[in-house]
Formats: C-alpha cells, sequence, structure tokens
C-alpha cells in the first residue's frame, strides 16, 4: 500500500510518518547495531567470526524478503562499517556481503517457493563462497598464505546460525519491520 | 527533486549494485595504496567506540570473574593442597632470590654499573578485540594527549603482549605477539641464543632461526632481544613448548586470551617503522643495545 493505491488511510501525522521511517530503517539500522554489539568486548569464542556469520546472515535475510529495506547502498555502509570494526582490508566484507545480497535479490522470487530449508540451502553456498572469498581476498591483499581453518569455521557458524537468526527476522519483518503496520 | 521516467528509473536502480561492487574494488586497491586513510578511518571509529566499550568491559568482566568463582568452588580442597605444597618450595627460592639479589647488588657496586633508565609506561584497559578473523589485536582506550607512538611496547602483569602499531586520539592498536605478522627478536635464556619469535595467529607463536646446535629445550625461558632495537633485552616472552609435530613454540607469559589491563612503555627505541607509516624517525643516538 503505498500512497499511490486508492482508499482510506490515517492522516500522515509526524508520528505515523516516524513510525513508517523506523519500520523501514529497521533491517539496516538493526544490522548496524548487531556490528556494533559483537565488536563489544563480550569475550565469546569466536567473536570476529560470530560478527562476520551475523552481518551476512542479516544481510541475506532481508535483501531475500524486505529488499526495499535493504538496498545496495546500506549493503554498502554495512560492509565498510564490519571492515572497519574488524580492521581487516578495507573493502573485502563491502564486496563480500554486496554480492550476497544480489544473489538474494535475483532468487527473492522463486527461492521463498522452496521453503525453509531451500533458502537454508541456498544461504549454506552463500555462505561457503562468501568465507572463500573473504580468505582469498584477505590473503591476496596482504600478499600472504593464512591458515584455512579460520574460514571454515567463519562458513560453519554462518551456516549454522542462519535459521537461529531468521526465526527473530522472521516475526520482526511481521511486525517491527511492517511499515504497513504503522 | 528531479522526476525522470520510470525505465530511466528502473534502468539505475539496476546499476547501483554493479557500480557499488566496482567500488568495493576501487576501496581495496585505495587501501592497499594509501593505508594511513584507511588506518585513520579505522582510529576515528575506534576512538568512538572505545568509552563505549570502555563500560561494556567493566560488566563482562565481572560475569567471568563470578563465573570462574564459582567453578572454582568445586576444586577448593585440592587447589588448596596445591598452592600449600607450592607455597613450602616459593619459600626456599625467595631465599635464594634475596640471597642473589644482595650479591648482584654488591657485585654491581664493585663493577661501577650504570643502570638502565627506568622506562615511563602508561597503563591502560584493553577494551576490545581488533584482529578480525585474520590477524590478533587488541583495542586499548587510553585517555586524550597520551603521547603514546607507533611502536612502543606493551606488557600485562606477566608478560611481553606486543606493540602499538595504530594510534587514535583516545585509543590505539596493539598488534599481538600472537599475530601472523608478528616478529620479535628472542634470546633463549639457557643457551643465550637468539632466534626470532613468529607469529602464527594461532595461541602460540613458533621459534625460527635459532643457531645450529643450540636447538630451544622444553620449558626453556624466552626473553627479548635487543637486536635491531626494536625491543629492550629481557622482557619475558615466554617458554619453549614442543607441539605434537616436534616444531618449539612459545607459551606466551602474558594472558593473551583474556588481555584487560595493560602497561604501555616508552623505552625511547627506534623502531622499524613499516612503509605507510611515512616519514622515519630520526634515528635516536641513546639507542640502547
Amino acid at each position: 500500500m503505498n500512497e499511490r493505491t486508492p482508499g482510506i488511510r490515517p492522516r500522515p501525522s509526524l508520528g505515523r510518518r516516524l513510525d513508517i521511517a523506523f519500520r523501514v530503517s529497521f533491517p539496516a539500522v538493526s544490522t548496524a547495531l548487531a556490528l556494533l554489539f559483537t565488536a563489544a568486548p563480550l569475550r565469546l569464542p569466536g567473536q570476529s567470526e560470530l560478527q562476520g556469520a551475523l552481518a551476512l546472515g542479516m544481510v541475506f535475510f532481508w535483501s531475500l524478503h524486505r529488499p526495499e529495506s535493504m538496498p545496495p547502498l546500506a549493503v554498502f555502509a554495512l560492509g565498510l562499517l564490519a571492515d572497519l570494526l574488524d580492521f581487516g582490508p578495507v573493502g573485502v566484507q563491502v564486496l563480500v556481503l554486496l554480492i550476497a545480497h544480489g544473489l538474494a535479490f535475483s532468487w527473492r522470487l522463486a527461492l521463498p517457493r522452496h521453503g525453509f530449508v531451500g533458502v537454508w540451502m541456498a544461504f549454506l553456498a552463500v555462505a561457503v563462497g562468501a568465507a572463500a572469498l573473504q580468505w582469498g581476498l584477505t590473503a591476496l591483499l596482504a600478499w600472504q598464505i593464512l591458515p584455512a581453518a579460520p574460514a571454515l569455521f567463519q562458513a560453519t557458524l554462518s551456516a549454522g546460525l542462519y535459521p537461529l537468526l531468521a526465526l527473530p527476522l522472521a516475526r520482526a519483518q511481521a511486525t517491527l519491520a511492517e511499515p504497513d503496520q504503522a | 527533486m528531479i522526476r525522470l521516467s520510470i525505465p530511466v528509473r528502473q534502468a539505475l536502480a539496476r546499476l547501483t549494485l554493479p557500480v557499488l561492487i566496482v567500488v568495493a574494488f576501487g576501496l581495496m586497491l585505495l587501501g592497499k595504496v594509501d593505508a594511513v586513510v584507511a588506518e585513520r578511518a579505522r582510529m576515528t571509529l575506534a576512538d568512538v567506540m572505545s568509552p563505549i566499550y570502555g563500560v561494556f568491559a567493566g560488566p563482562t568482566e565481572r560475569l567471568h570473574e563470578f563465573g570462574e568463582s564459582v567453578s572454582r568452588l568445586f576444586t577448593l580442597a585440592s587447589d588448596n593442597a596445591r598452592l600449600r605444597e607450592e607455597n613450602e618450595q616459593l619459600r626456599k627460592w625467595q631465599a635464594i632470590a634475596l640471597a642473589l639479589d644482595a650479591e648482584n647488588a654488591s657485585l654491581k657496586a664493585n663493577l661501577r654499573w650504570i643502570p638502565d633508565p627506568a622506562p615511563s609506561y602508561v597503563t591502560a584497559r584493553a577494551v576490545a578485540d581488533a584482529g578480525g578473523v585474520y590477524a590478533r589485536a587488541v583495542l586499548v582506550a587510553v585517555g586524550p594527549n597520551h603521547g603514546i607512538t607507533r611502536g612502543q611496547i606493551v606488557l600485562d602483569a606477566s608478560g611481553l603482549v606486543g606493540r602499538v602499531t595504530e594510534v587514535g586520539a583516545r585509543s590505539v592498536r596493539v598488534l599481538l605477539i600472537t599475530d601472523i605478522n608478528s616478529r620479535v627478536p628472542v634470546v633463549l635464556e639457557n643457551s643465550r641464543a637468539r632466534a626470532i619469535a613468529m607469529g602464527t595467529n594461532g595461541p602460540r607463536p613458533r621459534l625460527a632461526y635459532w643457531p645450529s646446535g643450540t636447538p630451544p629445550v622444553e620449558g626453556e625461558r624466552v626473553v627479548t632481544s635487543a637486536e635491531a632495537g626494536a625491543f629492550p633485552a629481557g622482557l619475558p616472552v615466554g617458554s619453549v613448548h614442543y607441539n605434537a609435530q616436534k616444531v618449539p613454540e612459545i607459551e606466551p607469559t602474558a594472558h593473551l586470551d583474556r588481555l584487560d589491563v595493560v602497561r604501555i612503555f616508552d623505552y625511547g627505541l627506534t623502531v622499524p617503522l613499516p612503509p605507510e607509516a611515512g616519514l622515519a624517525r630520526p634515528v635516536d643516538s641513546r639507542s640502547r643495545k
């Protein structure tokens, strides 16, 4: 429902417009907050891998299910934030997240028809590709062979975390991030 | 706002992603060519975040301590017995140390030994991990006007932690000795043989380039060497430990996996700076060997 469709709708008061703006920006803002939160000293084992896994999962989910709230520019900004926060070479996570976004965006019509398991399988491939790409680019930019174990761990963590992540995100999609509920 | 026709708008929308991907590649190249811009952006963000992380650090530390104190309750009796035994041994060592200290002092007095000047240091809290997946580093929150420069030495209560690599207004980044890019000249304490401690991103740096004929001995203490003037001599790094592949590694004395309060020392050393540091610092004539 947008301004062009005919119908009766509430007056666009300031509160209502703020409400809609919050709901539209919820996916990008919550992902940025998740990045900042996982950069905090929580002393979790594998915290930097967790940061990458969260960013990838959230960008993939919103690009697939609500792409108008996760535009390429937002993905770019999130990737840059992730790169700056984890002191990796700048641009690597930007590229990884943009590619994940592009894939999810092009699959947005066909993929959800295969049910959650289908989406998860697709994300599994994306997670493996993302970890491999990040490992390769980081090694290339540092011009040295890096141990591959962290990349493997990151791919596994991303893939395993996705169902746990998708559950609250799907709820948020229907409630917090739904502009029609404003 | 300019009104664009629908096809033009759609074409523009379709172009955004490819253009941004090209920009991402551009960013990578830019970060490679001019590391200073990226470093400045990072440290600005770190400066903004470090006070916030500092607020986090206290409660998480207390939570961890609580968890540990609960788990310690179960080993209380055995710990007590072990500590009693250890205390007994340490008392003997203390007597020996005091005697040696006195002897050392009298010998130094006879030799007219010039003592090393005491280095100045600041104490600060390590607030966050700043390594990411493929590096080992921590972010240390320091106050404004801290006067810390790149290359200063960081120690915790028990041993060498690493070196300052990036300096911001309120925070500094410390590259740990376990990072894959870390190389520390060391001395094997028993044989006085020189070697290099090479970080691997794993928990223990590897030992390399010791002279033939003096292999590192299991359990031998490893301290820094003043070779190349990057470190002062004699800072405790760790002890030699052979891993399952028979490769000598260093078990660091510093608690690198749970750094809390660290000390950043200014030894007034000249440091071989990485190329992105720009102008090299003038050679310090007081460089100590």
